[in-house]
């Protein structure tokens, strides 16, 4: 009997190596898909030991590297920083206007919230922390986070970039190493979040693939889901606060596993592979904090005041209303030359309300004018489209959208209107009969 | 007068290390495998792990040896994971016992050998991380896609050659 365990004690070994992991994996799995749970704590105990011993060379390497950045970006690579400070200056001038833009609507949106009793949550506070390592395994998309349990980080709390979501706190090592984390990232296979399809509203969940993407997977095909769409945060997952970016769709292919299902392959936006700074989301609430509340206040107020300044603008200038197939002007398209009396680019370019469709389209009505170019001073000119009235001579008036609204268009001046710059000053009640708007503040920019 | 390595088959004793670098080694390795994946993510493609493990069940040629060394770098890396602890500890465990046992039969000093050895036990851990994680754990989402793992042997085989010879003078002369 000795010689048979001295002749096999190699292979017995093994066996026995084999054996007793095998029934460690079979105390920790109890479910397929556990993976993406806190362990138990006997297993904790174990793997924070490890994350205790590795972690200090992880804080080390990270700390020797971020010193010798720092000081080449600090001290050395200043030459564009006075540069760099204007473009943010610009950069925060135009997120003002573009905020402007939203806060009306987001005010309704709440509003409506409101009366339906919806309750959003709102991000309150976040902890930023650095990337000090990864688990070093292709197959587990495991970050360490320098921030940890005496931080306030807990189990299934998200983690974000500004670009995007990156994963979820999977776990905290209060005893051996309160200030680090371990994040499980979204493209990890054991990982999923519920999201939402921007512009089509359809709810979904995403998951990690083997390769290291992201996918939806549980959609059949659907002719409004298109490349390009971004993917949002739905907020089912009690995880991810609703409407953060999570990614765009690359790619929708039928999945051959799981038919009727497509496999909607979605390019994160937040970069998965190269993360050195998180935020991790430590509270919400339903209410909006009162930054916040300030923020969409001065928003508010700009967007308000920049509407003032297009009714004043759309009521002494109604022509500016729409351009010869209705739609407005542009943006930021002021003609090149403008022509005498034309009001400044800052009137222009406000927001101008379009015309309101015509009932009963007649030669009055808004854009049956023909184009300047077209026209001849002084001599017979036909309107775009002919009405049966015998006598039309010159263009309409650009009056008609502004006329529309009370139902009784002006007449036009018998005398065909010449291209009188002189004589575009905005009438002081907007009922008299309106001159003819040199063709130019119609035309698009050429 | 021509250097024998410690591998060569005309060197049947077994050789051994400082307590210092049969510690260490793998240590490192396994930090360096969680730090340079942070630096440049294509490198998450590496296993020095796996590496150690060959190389240090290769030179004691001792079986039981290879196999407890292959445990315990699989444990510690299965414990820097989100992976159940013990998935690359019994790939590993089993690959430390194959290298040991095939350091008694066959040369392993040559270039050659070693790429095709090395080889051949990155394609194996592929295939055990498969049968542990698809038919043992039921992890049916488990995927492998066998291009990339080629490819992972190929580049692993690459960054092992080099690193036995880095680590062939670790060894204690007798």
């Amino acid at each position: 009997m000795e010689s048979f365990f001295v002749r096999f004690r190699n292979v017995l070994v093994l066996i026995a190596v084999l054996l007793a992991q095998t029934i460690l994996l079979a105390v920790q799995v109890r479910r397929a898909d556990a993976l993406d749970e806190a362990d138990g704590h006997k297993v904790l105990l174990l793997r924070s030991w490890v994350v205790a011993a590795v972690t200090p060379f992880e804080r080390l390497s990270h700390g020797t590297g971020q010193g010798i950045r720092g000081s080449w970006s600090n001290y050395i690579d200043l030459r564009n920083t006075r540069q760099k400070n204007q473009q943010l200056q610009q950069e925060i001038a135009r997120l003002r206007l573009e905020q402007s833009e939203f806060a009306e609507d987001a005010a309704q949106g709440r509003r409506l919230q409101a009366l339906l009793a919806f309750r959003e949550h709102y991000v309150t506070t976040t902890v930023a922390a650095q990337v000090i390592g990864t688990s070093g395994v292709d197959q587990s998309r495991v970050l360490y986070i320098d921030k940890g349990s005496a931080d306030g980080l807990a189990p299934d709390m998200a983690v974000i970039t500004p670009d995007g979501i990156v994963g979820k706190i999977r776990d905290v090592f209060p005893k051996t190493s309160p200030h680090t984390a371990q994040v499980l990232e979204i493209n990890d296979p054991s990982s999923g979040a519920g999201v939402l399809l921007a512009s089509t509203r359809i709810r979904a969940v995403l998951r990690g693939a083997p390769d290291g993407q992201i996918q939806i997977g549980n959609l059949t095909q659907d002719s409004r889901i298109k490349p390009g769409e971004l993917v949002l945060t739905s907020g089912g997952d009690q995880i991810f606060p609703r409407g953060l970016k999570v990614g765009i769709i690359d790619s929708i292919v039928p999945d051959p596993d799981h038919q009727p299902y497509t496999r909607i392959r979605v390019k994160p936006t937040a970069n998965l592979t190269q993360l050195e700074e998180v935020l991790v989301i430590t509270g919400v609430q339903s209410e909006m904090t009162p930054q916040a509340q300030q923020d969409l206040a001065a928003g508010l107020a700009t967007a308000i005041e920049a509407k003032r300044a297009a009714d004043l603008a759309a009521e002494r200038l109604p022509s500016l209303s729409g351009g010869v197939d209705g739609s407005a002007t542009p943006p930021g398209s002021a003609p090149a030359t403008p022509a005498p009396g034309t009001p400044p680019p800052s009137i222009v370019n406000t927001p101008v309300p379009k015309p309101l469709p015509t009932l009963h389209p007649d030669r009055y009505t808004f854009g049956m004018t023909p184009p300047a170019t077209s026209l001849t001073p002084g001599g017979h000119n036909t309107p775009t489209v002919a009405p049966t009235t015998p006598d039309s001579t010159t263009s309409a008036p650009a009056t008609g959208s502004a006329d529309a609204s009370d139902g009784e268009p002006k007449p036009a001046p018998k005398k065909p209107a010449k291209p009188k710059p002189s004589t575009t000053q905005p009438a002081d009640d907007g009922n008299s009969p309106q001159p003819s708007t040199p063709p130019q503040s119609q035309q698009p920019p050429q | 007068m021509a250097t024998r390595s410690y591998t060569s088959r005309r060197e049947l004793d077994e050789h051994t290390f400082h307590p210092a670098v049969t510690v260490l080694v793998p240590v490192a390795f396994i930090i360096l495998q969680a730090l340079l994946p942070k630096i440049f993510s294509k490198l998450a493609i590496l296993d020095l792990p796996l590496i150690a493990t060959i190389f240090f069940a290769v030179s004691r040629r001792s079986p039981i040896a290879g196999t407890i060394t292959g445990m315990i770098i699989g444990l510690l890396q299965d414990a820097l994971t989100n992976q159940p602890i013990g998935v690359n500890g019994m790939a590993k465990a089993f690959i430390g016992y194959a290298a040991a046992s095939i350091g008694f039969k066959v040369d392993v000093d040559s270039i050659t050998t070693r790429a095709v050895m090395s080889f051949g036990f990155f394609l194996l851990q592929s295939v055990l991380l498969y049968l542990i994680e698809h038919r043992l754990l039921g992890m049916h989402g488990f995927h492998v896609i066998w291009l990339h793992e080629l490819l992972r042997a190929a580049v692993n085989t690459a960054a092992a050659i080099p690193i036995f010879y880095l680590l062939d003078r670790t060894r204690t002369e007798e």
